[in-house]
C-alpha cells in the first residue's frame, strides 16, 4: 500500500479530485445562494444537464471553450426562470418542481443530442492549462493545484466574491433574511420575491456553468445522462456548507476526490471492481450526512414559498 | 404597576393653533378588512394628530393588529381610503409606509434571531451597495440615547431577552426617521421597569412631534399614556374618550367606562379583573396545601441558552394546591427554570422530584403522562403549529389517544366535538375549528394554547406568562381557572414578569435574578414592596 503515497499518485488524486470538483463547487456554489435565500432548488442536477448539453454546443459551434461556459451559464439560468415563475411568483412546491425540471431536462437534452449527432460522439480540444509561475514548480501539489485550467483560478475567486457579497452587502443581507425570515424582511420593505429571483437566477447560472465545466472540460463530449447526479451531490455540500462559501470548496474537493480515486489507483496499478469504485462518492455523502447532518443549519424558511399576509 | 397609573397623564403637546384645525398625522376613513369567515375591520375611521399618542383598546380579535398592518402597508384594506399630513396616499407595501414615515412594531416580534442586532437594523434601510457599518452604530447609539437605553449592536438578536428585543424593535421603528410610530402591545413582554422605561421614551418621542399609536389591553397604561383612548369591537369602533375627559376623570370612574364600552352587558363578568379593584388581598382565597411539597427542585443548574441566563443551584418546593410566583427580569433564567422542569433541557446539577420520586432522568413525555405540564410562552414556536387547524392544535398532545385516533386514523368529527366545546369554553374567537391556527389574533392563539393545556388532569403546571396578550375578560377567566387548578389540589408554578399578577395569584413569589433564587416572599401585605426590591435591589447589586 505504500505506493499509495508515491507521488504520481498524490498528483491524479489531487488533479482529479479538482476536475472533478470544480462543477460541484460551481453548482454547491450556486445552490447556497438559493438555498440562502430560502429556495430549495431541487432541480440543480436539471439545469447541470442543460449547461452540459448548451454549453457542449457553444464550444462545439465557436471552437472556445469560454463562448461554451457563457453559453452554458445562460442556459442554466433560462432554465432557473421555470423556477422562478411556478416556485417564487406562484408559490408552488420547490420539490415538485425542481424534479420536474430534472426529469425535463434529462429528456430534453438527450433528445436533441440524438438529434443533432445521432450515435457520434464529437470531441472538444483540450482545454489551455494555466500553469501558475514558480507554485506549479513545487513538487506533487505544483504539478496538480497549480496548473489548472482558467476557469479553475476564477471559481476561487467567485467563491471569495460570493462570501464578501454575504456578509458585506445589502444584496447579501437580504439574501440572509429571505432564507431566515421573508415576512421580516418584507416588513423592512424589501421585496422577497425580487430577491429569490435574483439568487434563484444567480444559481441557474453557476449550475450551467458548472454543467458546462463536466462536458467542455472534463469530458470533452457530451453524452446523455453526463451529469449523472452531481447535482444531487451539490445539494448535499450546499447543506454541509452550512451557507458558507469556502465550506461548498471543501466538500467539492472531498467529493471530487472521491470521485477521481479510481483514476488515481488505476495509475499506480491497484485494480478495484468498477462498481465498488462508483459507489465510493454516495457513501461518502451518506458518511458525511450521518456525521455532519446534525450541525446542518438550514435557513429557517427554506422551501417554503412566500406569500404577503398568509400567517 | 399602580406606579404608572398614579402618573399624571402627560398634557398632550401643544399644537400650532395658528393653521386652525392640526391637520392629523394619518387618518383611516372607513377601512374594512374581510378574511374568510370573518369581518376584521367594519368600516374603522379613527385619526391621529402629531404630538398624540392614541390608545387602541378592545378584546381579543376586534381587529386591532390588522388595522395597524393596514396602515404599515402589510395589508390592502377591501375598502376604506387612508391620509397622511392631510393628502390622500396608497400604501400598498411595507416600504411604500416606511417611506410614508409610518413605523410599526409588531406584535409578535419580527427580528430575525440568527442576524446581529446591526443586521437586523441595517436590513431594508442600507443605503448603497455595500453595507454601512459605522454609520448604523451611529444612528444606534443616538437612538439608544434618545431613548435611554443601551443596546449591543453585535449581539445575536435570538439571544436577547423580550424586553431588549423589544428595544431593537422600537429602534428599527424610528430608524427611518417616523412620523408615526405603531406599537403593537408593546408591553405584554416588559416588566414594571421596563415599561416605566417604555413610558419615558413615549413621552419623549411625543413631545418630539411623532404620533403614537399604542395598542395595550392594560387599562391603567391606556389612560397613564394615551391623549385619546378608542375602543374596538368585533371590527368596529364602540368608543373613543377624548382628552378633556381623560383628564377630569379619576382612574377609576375611566375603567369602568371603558370596560362598559367594551364588554356592555358583559362588563360585570370583568369587575373584579386584577387591575380594577382597590386592593389585591381580598382574591386570595385560603385553600387546602398538601403537607408534603409535590414539586421539589433541589440545588438545581442548567446552563442557559444563547447568552441567556440559565439557573444555578436552584431549590424550590411547591406543594400541592399551592400556587408558587416566580417573579424577575425577563432574561434571567425564567425560560431555563421552566424548560429544566419540563424536562425539555438537562440539568447539569440537582435533583427534581414529583411527588418525592426523582423524575430528573425522564423524558418530556413521560413527565407528561405523570401530570405535568408546562404551558409554553413561545406560543407561535413551540406552543401550537401554525399550518394545523385550530381543531388539531387543540388535541395535539394526544396523537394517538382515543377517541381522536382509532387504529391509527385520524377520527375528525371526535376532534371537532372537542375542539368545539373547548373553543366555547374558553370564548375562542375563530371562523370555525378547522381554520389554520395562524390566522387567528395573537389572544386567541394564547387562548388555545391554554385550553389545550388545561384539558387534561394534570398535577403539576408550570405557566409561563399565561395571560400576555389577553383581553381583561380572558385574564380573569384564566386566572380563576389557575385558581380553580390549585384548588383541586394541583401545584401549581406561575412564571411572570406582571407583578402585579403574581401578586393576585400566588401563595409565594420566588425572585429570580441572574438564574439565581434571590429571594422567597410570601404573598400578603407588603409583599409587592418586597418583591419589587428584591428584583429592583438585586439588580443594582
Ligand atoms: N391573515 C389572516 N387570515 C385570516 N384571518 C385573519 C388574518 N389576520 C387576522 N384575522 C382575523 O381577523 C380578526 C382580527 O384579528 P386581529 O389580529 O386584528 O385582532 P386583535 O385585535 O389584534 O386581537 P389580539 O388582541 O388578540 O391581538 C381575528 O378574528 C382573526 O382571526
Ligand atoms: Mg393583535
Amino acid at each position: 500500500m505504500s505506493d499509495l503515497l508515491t507521488p504520481t499518485f498524490l498528483t491524479a488524486l489531487i488533479a482529479g479530485g479538482i476536475l472533478a470538483g470544480i462543477p460541484l463547487l460551481f453548482a454547491s456554489l450556486g445552490e447556497t445562494i438559493a438555498e440562502q435565500s430560502g429556495i430549495l432548488n431541487v432541480g440543480l442536477e436539471g439545469m447541470m444537464l442543460t449547461g452540459a448539453f448548451c454549453g457542449f454546443l457553444g464550444a462545439l459551434a465557436t471552437g472556445n471553450a469560454w463562448v461554451g461556459l457563457t453559453v452554458g451559464a445562460i442556459s442554466g439560468l433560462l432554465v432557473s426562470l421555470v423556477m422562478v415563475v411556478f416556485c417564487v411568483r406562484l408559490g408552488l412546491d420547490q420539490i415538485v418542481v425542481g424534479i420536474s425540471i430534472i426529469l425535463c431536462a434529462e429528456g430534453l437534452t438527450s433528445l436533441l443530442h440524438g438529434a443533432f449527432f445521432g450515435q457520434s460522439y464529437p470531441r472538444l480540444d483540450a482545454i489551455d492549462v494555466f500553469a501558475i509561475p514558480v507554485l506549479s514548480q513545487i513538487p506533487v501539489l505544483g504539478g496538480s493545484l497549480f496548473s489548472q485550467p482558467a476557469p479553475v483560478y476564477m471559481a476561487l475567486i467567485v467563491v471569495g466574491l460570493v462570501g464578501w457579497i454575504f456578509r458585506r452587502t445589502t444584496a447579501g443581507l437580504d439574501l440572509r433574511a429571505a432564507g431566515e425570515r421573508p415576512d421580516s424582511l418584507d416588513a423592512a420593505g424589501v421585496s422577497v420575491v425580487r430577491v429569490r429571483t435574483v439568487a434563484e437566477m444567480a444559481c441557474g447560472a453557476f449550475a450551467g456553468i458548472g454543467g458546462a465545466y463536466m462536458s467542455i472540460v472534463g469530458a470533452g463530449t457530451f453524452v446523455p445522462f453526463l451529469t449523472g447526479g452531481m447535482g444531487f451531490i451539490a445539494i448535499v455540500i450546499a447543506m454541509m456548507g452550512r451557507g458558507h462559501p469556502w465550506g461548498a470548496v471543501l466538500g467539492a474537493l472531498l467529493f471530487g476526490m472521491s470521485l477521481s480515486i479510481a483514476t488515481a489507483l488505476q495509475l499506480v496499478g491497484i485494480s478495484i471492481p468498477v462498481d465498488v469504485v462508483q459507489m465510493l462518492p454516495f457513501v461518502s455523502v451518506m458518511v458525511v450526512l450521518v456525521v455532519f447532518a446534525r450541525e446542518a443549519r438550514l435557513p429557517a424558511a427554506l422551501g417554503l414559498p412566500y406569500v404577503r399576509g398568509s400567517r | 404597576m399602580r406606579v404608572m397609573a398614579d402618573a399624571p397623564a402627560p398634557a398632550p403637546a401643544t399644537l400650532s393653533s395658528t393653521a386652525g384645525t392640526p391637520v392629523p398625522a394619518v387618518e383611516l376613513i372607513d377601512i374594512t378588512k374581510v378574511f374568510p369567515g370573518v369581518i376584521a375591520n367594519d368600516h374603522i375611521s379613527l385619526s391621529v394628530l402629531p404630538g398624540e399618542v392614541l390608545c387602541l383598546l378592545g378584546e381579543n380579535g376586534a381587529g386591532k393588529s390588522t388595522l395597524m398592518s393596514i396602515l404599515s402597508g402589510l395589508y390592502r384594506p377591501d375598502e376604506g381610503r387612508i391620509r397622511v399630513d392631510g393628502s390622500d396616499v396608497r400604501i400598498d407595501s411595507p416600504r411604500r409606509g416606511r417611506d410614508l414615515g409610518i413605523g410599526m412594531v409588531h406584535q409578535h416580534l419580527s427580528l430575525i434571531p440568527t442576524l446581529t442586532v446591526l443586521e437586523n437594523l441595517m436590513l431594508g434601510s442600507n443605503k448603497g451597495i455595500i453595507l454601512d457599518e459605522k454609520t448604523a452604530r451611529t444612528r444606534i447609539a443616538d437612538l439608544a440615547s434618545t431613548l435611554g437605553i443601551t443596546v449591543d449592536a453585535d449581539a445575536r438578536a435570538g439571544s436577547l431577552a423580550l424586553g431588549q428585543q423589544q428595544h431593537v424593535e422600537i429602534i428599527k421603528a424610528l430608524w427611518k426617521g417616523s412620523k408615526v410610530l405603531i406599537l403593537d402591545e408593546p408591553t405584554s413582554m416588559l416588566t414594571p421597569q421596563g415599561i416605566a422605561e417604555l413610558q419615558k421614551v413615549l413621552v419623549e418621542l411625543k413631545t418630539s412631534g411623532l404620533a403614537i399609536i399604542f395598542i395595550t389591553h392594560k387599562l391603567h397604561e391606556a389612560i397613564a399614556i394615551g391623549d385619546r383612548v378608542t375602543i374596538l369591537k368585533q371590527g368596529r369602533v364602540v368608543g373613543t374618550i377624548g382628552p378633556e375627559i381623560l383628564r377630569s376623570s379619576t382612574p377609576q370612574q375611566l375603567q369602568r367606562r371603558i370596560v362598559a364600552t367594551m364588554f356592555g352587558e358583559e362588563a360585570d363578568e370583568v369587575a373584579d379583573v386584577a387591575e380594577l379593584r382597590e386592593d389585591l388581598e381580598g382574591h386570595r382565597v385560603r385553600r387546602t396545601m398538601s403537607e408534603t411539597p409535590l414539586l421539589e427542585l433541589v440545588g438545581v443548574s442548567a446552563p442557559g441558552h444563547h447568552g441567556q441566563y440559565g439557573v444555578s443551584d436552584v431549590s424550590l418546593a411547591v406543594r400541592g394546591g399551592e400556587i408558587l410566583g416566580i417573579a424577575g427580569v425577563d432574561g434571567n433564567g425564567q425560560r431555563a427554570l421552566a424548560e429544566v422542569i419540563a424536562g425539555q433541557r438537562r440539568p447539569s446539577a440537582g435533583d427534581i422530584r414529583l411527588a418525592a420520586a426523582s423524575i430528573v432522568k425522564l423524558t418530556v413525555s413521560s413527565r407528561q403522562r405523570l401530570g405535568l405540564r408546562y404551558v409554553t410562552d413561545d406560543r407561535l414556536g413551540e406552543g401550537v403549529v401554525r399550518p394545523f387547524a385550530v381543531g388539531m392544535n387543540l388535541v395535539l398532545k394526544r396523537i394517538g389517544d382515543k377517541p381522536f385516533w382509532r387504529r391509527g386514523t385520524i377520527d375528525r368529527v371526535a376532534i371537532n366535538a372537542t375542539a368545539r366545546e373547548l373553543i366555547a369554553q374558553f370564548d375562542i374567537r375563530t371562523p370555525s375549528s378547522e381554520t389554520r391556527i395562524g390566522k387567528l389574533s395573537g389572544g386567541n392563539i394564547q387562548k388555545a394554547l391554554l385550553a389545550r393545556e388545561l384539558s387534561f388532569q394534570p398535577r403539576v403546571v408550570v405557566f409561563s406568562k399565561p395571560t400576555h396578550g389577553l383581553d381583561v375578560r380572558t385574564i380573569a377567566m384564566v386566572r380563576e381557572r389557575i385558581r380553580e387548578l390549585a384548588g383541586r389540589g394541583v401545584a401549581t408554578v406561575v412564571i411572570s414578569t406582571d407583578l402585579d399578577e403574581l401578586i393576585d395569584l400566588s401563595d409565594r413569589v420566588a425572585v429570580l435574578f441572574e438564574g439565581k433564587i434571590a429571594g422567597i416572599v410570601d404573598n400578603g401585605p407588603g409583599a409587592e414592596t418586597r418583591i419589587g426590591e428584591l428584583i429592583v435591589g438585586a439588580q443594582a447589586a
